[in-house]
């Protein structure tokens, strides 16, 4: 009854905050509204008992969405809210509502039995060594997704660093501001960072056979080097370096290398062999780890704006 | 067929089915782009709970919910996040663009 009650508090939490996010004037109190959101959701996610999606909820939804959001208010203007006629906003209403209805009814009159993977991921999981059943789908069951997602990941950063402009060409992303040196942000970031970097390895070291990952635990990082960029404590990289386009691309192509090497050695493309599929994964997980820590920082800190911090 | 049990899947099944009503409410009726971006991700989140709730739902084998569409919803919420931040950018740029040109307007 106790966690009923506690169901209802958080779902009429996240309605309320989803509904000032659209309904709100001001753009910054929109964003506000939005990180809420996220933060919100992790708890609904610890709710469906999907400890591992509450993690990167926390992590993504909620925390480097907001900062990039937050970015974007600094370097937007705000617009004002110009409030559609009645008439349009009943009509839209109520197609939408229409909408919620039909899903509400998908929810109220589900299949039964409820489909479900559980038995056979639960069969073969010990095959890849892993506890983690999550763990298990991204790296084994699904491989191919997770590998794709790698990609997506890579291609995004390719986006953001083609709307450079011309002149700013192969400088550096900038994320302080001129005062940030002279702020509490510095002390707050050597204290936190050391602390952020050894959490962030935690949860991808633990996430073989408990919740966490390399997703999660890469955002931490991610999150550790931004608030280093912020803080002034240290400066993006000229995004032309080729060392750096190497980290980038190392956990793609370490993950397709072993998955073509998966064709001779156990019969199929991202299949491992049995005796190395522990090892194998950890591979690819520390690698894809940094990649992905590597780039998700810098699709925080966006396309370099001006080529005068190209070279120190 | 016949009718869930109400529960908490149950409920957060509700609550997924209004937030992707909320979000389309705001795509659709929003000017600015960086609400609609907002308003999408709103949506996203309802999409994200819902698929949740069939895992839950689908708890088995010692699971406490179906571990592939757990796995997807992960890969869904950083794919999502990738798919914002070039949103993101793409919308700097184009205020940037509006800018520069408004000031030529005037000169």
């Amino acid at each position: 009854m106790l966690g009923l009650a506690l169901d209802l508090l958080i779902a009429a939490l996240v309605i309320g905050v989803a509904l000032w996010t659209v309904r709100t004037r001001d753009d910054f109190a929109a964003i506000v509204g939005f990180v809420a959101y996220g933060l919100l959701l992790t708890l609904a996610w610890a709710r469906l008992a999907a400890y591992d999606v509450a993690l990167t909820e926390a992590a993504i939804g909620g925390g480097v969405t907001g900062v990039i959001l937050l970015r974007a208010s600094i370097r937007l203007k705000p617009v004002v809210t110009v409030r559609k006629p009645i008439s349009a906003r009943i009509l839209v209403g109520l197609l939408c509502a229409a909408i919620s209805a039909g899903l509400s009814a998908v929810v109220l009159l589900p299949m039964t039995p409820a489909p479900s993977l559980a038995t056979e991921v639960r069969a073969h999981l010990a095959g890849t060594g892993l506890g983690n059943p999550i763990a298990g789908v991204l790296m084994a069951y699904r491989a191919l997704d997770t590998f794709l997602e790698t990609v997506v990941v890579l291609l995004a950063l390719f986006g953001v660093w083609s709307l450079t402009p011309d002149a700013a060409w192969g400088g550096r992303p900038v994320m302080a501001g001129p005062t940030a040196a002279f702020g509490p942000l510095p002390l707050f970031g050597r204290v936190l960072i050391p602390v952020g970097i050894v959490i962030g390895i935690y949860i991808v070291w633990v996430g073989a056979d408990a919740p966490g990952g390399k997703f999660q635990g890469a955002t931490i990082l991610a999150a550790m080097w931004i608030l280093a960029m912020m803080a002034g404590l240290t400066k993006a990289p000229p995004i032309g370096r080729w060392r750096l386009r190497l980290l980038l691309a190392a956990g793609p192509i370490v993950f397709v290398a072993v998955g073509l090497a998966g064709i001779p050695l156990a019969g199929a493309f991202l299949a491992y062999p049995e005796a190395l599929a522990k090892p194998l994964i950890l591979l690819i997980e520390v690698a894809l780890t940094l990649s992905i820590a590597a780039t998700l920082g810098l699709l925080v800190a966006g396309p370099p704006e001006t080529a005068s911090g190209a070279e120190p | 067929m016949s009718l869930a049990p109400f529960d908490a899947a149950t409920l957060y099944g509700l609550l997924g089915a209004v937030l992707v009503g909320i979000g389309l409410y705001g795509i659709v009726l929003h000017e600015s782009f960086m609400r609609r971006l907002l308003a999408f991700n709103l949506l996203g989140g309802g999409v994200f709970i819902l698929f949740g709730v069939v895992a839950r739902r689908g708890a088995g084998a010692g699971f406490p919910g179906d571990p592939v569409p757990q796995a997807l919803v992960i890969t869904g919420v950083v794919v999502a996040f990738c798919a914002t931040a070039l949103a993101i950018t793409l919308i700097e740029r184009l205020a940037a663009k509006d800018e520069a040109s408004d000031g030529d307007h005037k000169s």
